[in-house]
């Protein structure tokens, strides 16, 4: 008895310093945010709000902030609806190359971004494509992609395939089986998956620093540039703003299309 | 039989169903072997036979699901062989149910009415009446995720029967359930089928699910049809030895010559002797004739030892199969091999313990006999 009471405070001491390990970077940044002072001190000597207040109200992150929606819902959407219909593809048919095809729309998992980003920067000069959106939204659309395919293949495959047969069976032709049955079941997968899509573009920043000019420049890629020039705590409140904001998408998101079970998480 | 079968007197005339040298072949693989049979209007007919025997894939070519690779496939009167499922009017109870789980019990049961684009009134009656008769009042705004198996099966059910199909198709539906509950949904089934008088075209592997529900069974093998009969005869007289060892216990006596001395008939066995008919059999006899005998565990009883009579012979017993109400013996007899008995209650497990010599006494009077080569 004695020595499973000290197997178990040993166990649970290991999960707790495990989790702060992974959290204290966010919290240390997060804490140096409300620090009064022009410095980024850790512990903060203080508490106070004026960096928030700046953060907001800074001209270079408010124009990355919106640069960064338009290249997320472009990039996002293009990714959305390339991924599906890859998903589909891949779903559906048997074909000779199918493994190679699926390989392929891993790889951005396995390809770091700065090769991704260096590479679309070459790619773009060989081209003459001026660093800009067309660049940052081609480069975010490859870097979702998995997500997006992978969200909408789990979907398919929990599709019980004797649906479309019950459907057609009570007399629902191949397109009303699509609209009727299928997609319905596959839009929580297609919104799950743009949405993990949008929260890796909002934040992305190794393959951005290659690909955004100094006007289309994305929020990581702006505050990266201002915390080289000034070592104040503004960038940690907006680092604490940018996690709030995608925290609450994604609580907003498993509440309303159960981002837990159509990611396959959740298998109940 | 694997040609056509009569249509079932008892019922209207008229034929339901035609299946006319249906075949399907999977590479080179036999799916199903040239099947024909006829369903009449209302008759409950179960496809009966063992995984693999193309029972489902004959009910997926019905329902258009399955391509055959010859043959035709009629349904009152009209040839659908080339017909796409949706518009086919045949009604389907899925053994996963499929019911659709985005949608509510209402819709489920309503979506094949909307399909026919019948006014929004109708619907509702239509959808009410088949609610009304699966007894499902009250779970018409339920997710079907929230019902239990048997409910999900009256959802089903209902589904496919408020089309009004010419067919209703009962793909293994009670597989899914409980003991209890099975035996409930065959009662349901029963009724259902009793109230409706829709052709119903039921597939199983349970053969006692077969025996109580239909009109008539469809035993299948290996893609052929070996069968087509009413319960009671397909069990009192199976066509050949994979019919009688599929429904119901039986035991196989080894391959003997039939003799018919002074009015009596009777089976030499080598080596075991003759055994006794106690009437010249109907069917199956021949003096002269090569035969083998299949006889039912209740129709061999154990005797006292040293009963003498002609039909008694004597072996060790090698186990007993307790089953609560009855007890299923197996005992060894030289020239004969395995031997079953069925007695009522578990005194025999006492009385006769393993290993112990057992005699039983071979009630001949309810035999098959089939012919020996066959």
């Amino acid at each position: 008895m004695r020595s499973q009471k000290i197997g178990s405070i040993a166990f649970w001491s290991l999960v707790v310093a495990l989790l702060t390990y992974m959290t204290l970077p966010t919290i240390v940044v997060l804490m140096t945010s409300v620090n009064p002072t022009e410095i980024l001190a850790f512990p903060p000597q203080g508490v106070s709000f004026d960096w928030y207040v700046k953060a907001v109200t800074y001209p270079d992150f408010q124009i990355a902030f919106k640069n960064g929606l338009i290249v997320t819902a472009c990039a996002s959407t293009l990714a959305l609806i390339v991924g599906s219909a890859f998903a589909w593809l891949i779903h559906h048919y048997e074909f000779r190359g199918r493994g190679l095809l699926e390989g392929v729309l891993w790889s951005p998992l396995i390809i770091p971004h700065f090769t991704l980003g260096f590479g679309f920067l070459l790619l773009g000069g060989a081209f003459g494509v001026q660093q800009g959106y067309v660049m940052i939204v081609l480069a975010h659309m490859v870097l979702v992609m998995p997500f997006v395919t992978r969200a909408v293949h789990v979907s398919l495959a929990n599709i019980d395939p004797a649906l479309a047969r019950a459907a057609a069976n009570l007399g629902a032709s191949p397109f009303q089986v699509l609209t009727r049955v299928t997609l319905p079941l596959v839009v929580p997968g297609m919104a799950g998956g743009w949405l993990i899509a949008a929260v890796l573009s909002l934040t992305e920043f190794t393959a951005s620093l290659y690909v955004t000019g100094s006007r289309t420049q994305t929020l990581p890629v702006a505050m990266y540039n201002y915390i080289r020039e000034y070592a104040d705590p503004t960038v940690s409140a907006i680092s604490a703003l940018l996690i709030i904001a995608t925290t609450l998408i994604m609580l907003v998101a498993d509440r309303t299309i159960g981002l837990r079970r159509v990611l396959a998480i959740d298998t109940h | 039989m694997t040609e056509t079968a009569i249509i079932h007197p008892s019922k209207e005339t008229g034929s339901a169903v035609d299946i006319v040298r249906v075949r399907k072949d999977f590479g080179s693989a036999v799916g199903v072997a040239d099947v024909s049979l006829t369903i009449g209007k209302g008759e409950f007919v179960t496809l009966l036979g063992p995984s693999g025997c193309g029972k489902s894939t004959l009910l997926g070519m019905i329902a258009g699901f399955v391509t055959p690779t010859a043959g035709k496939i009629v349904v009152d009167g009209t040839d659908i062989t080339d017909l796409e499922p949706y518009r086919r009017d045949i009604g389907m109870v899925f053994q996963s149910y499929a019911l659709f789980p985005h949608m509510n019990v209402h819709d489920n049961i309503a979506f094949g009415l909307k399909m026919r684009r019948l006014p929004a009134a109708e619907v509702e009656k239509e959808v009410a009446r088949a609610i009304a008769m699966m007894k499902l009042e009250g779970f018409e705004a339920r997710r079907v995720r929230q019902l239990s198996g048997g409910q999900q099966q009256r959802v089903a059910l209902a589904r496919a029967i408020v089309i009004r199909p010419k067919v209703l198709l009962l793909d293994e539906p009670l597989s899914a359930l409980d003991k209890n509950l099975r035996a409930q949904m065959q009662v349901e089934l029963s009724e259902l089928h009793r109230k409706t008088g829709l052709t119903t075209i039921f597939v199983t592997h349970d053969q006692g699910e077969a025996l109580s529900l239909s009109d008539r069974i469809v035993v299948m093998n290996k893609g052929a049809v070996q069968q087509v009969a009413a319960p009671i005869e397909l069990y009192r007289q199976p066509a050949n030895g994979f019919v009688a060892s599929f429904i119901g216990e039986i035991n196989a006596l080894p391959p003997g010559r039939c003799e018919l001395k002074d009015g009596t008939a009777s089976l030499v066995l080598p080596g075991v002797g003759p055994l006794v008919f106690p009437a010249v059999p109907a069917s199956g006899f021949a003096p002269g004739r090569q035969v083998r005998a299949f006889l039912r565990p209740e129709h061999v009883r154990p005797v006292s030892a040293g009963a003498a009579g002609p039909n008694v012979v004597t072996g060790k017993v090698e186990a007993h199969i307790y089953q609560g109400s009855h007890t299923i013996t197996r005992v060894v007899v030289e020239g004969i091999g395995l031997v079953e008995t069925r007695v009522t209650g578990a005194d025999i497990v006492a009385s006769a313990p393993v290993g112990a010599p057992l005699a039983l006494a071979f009630d001949l009077s309810e035999a098959v006999l089939l012919d020996a080569a066959a």
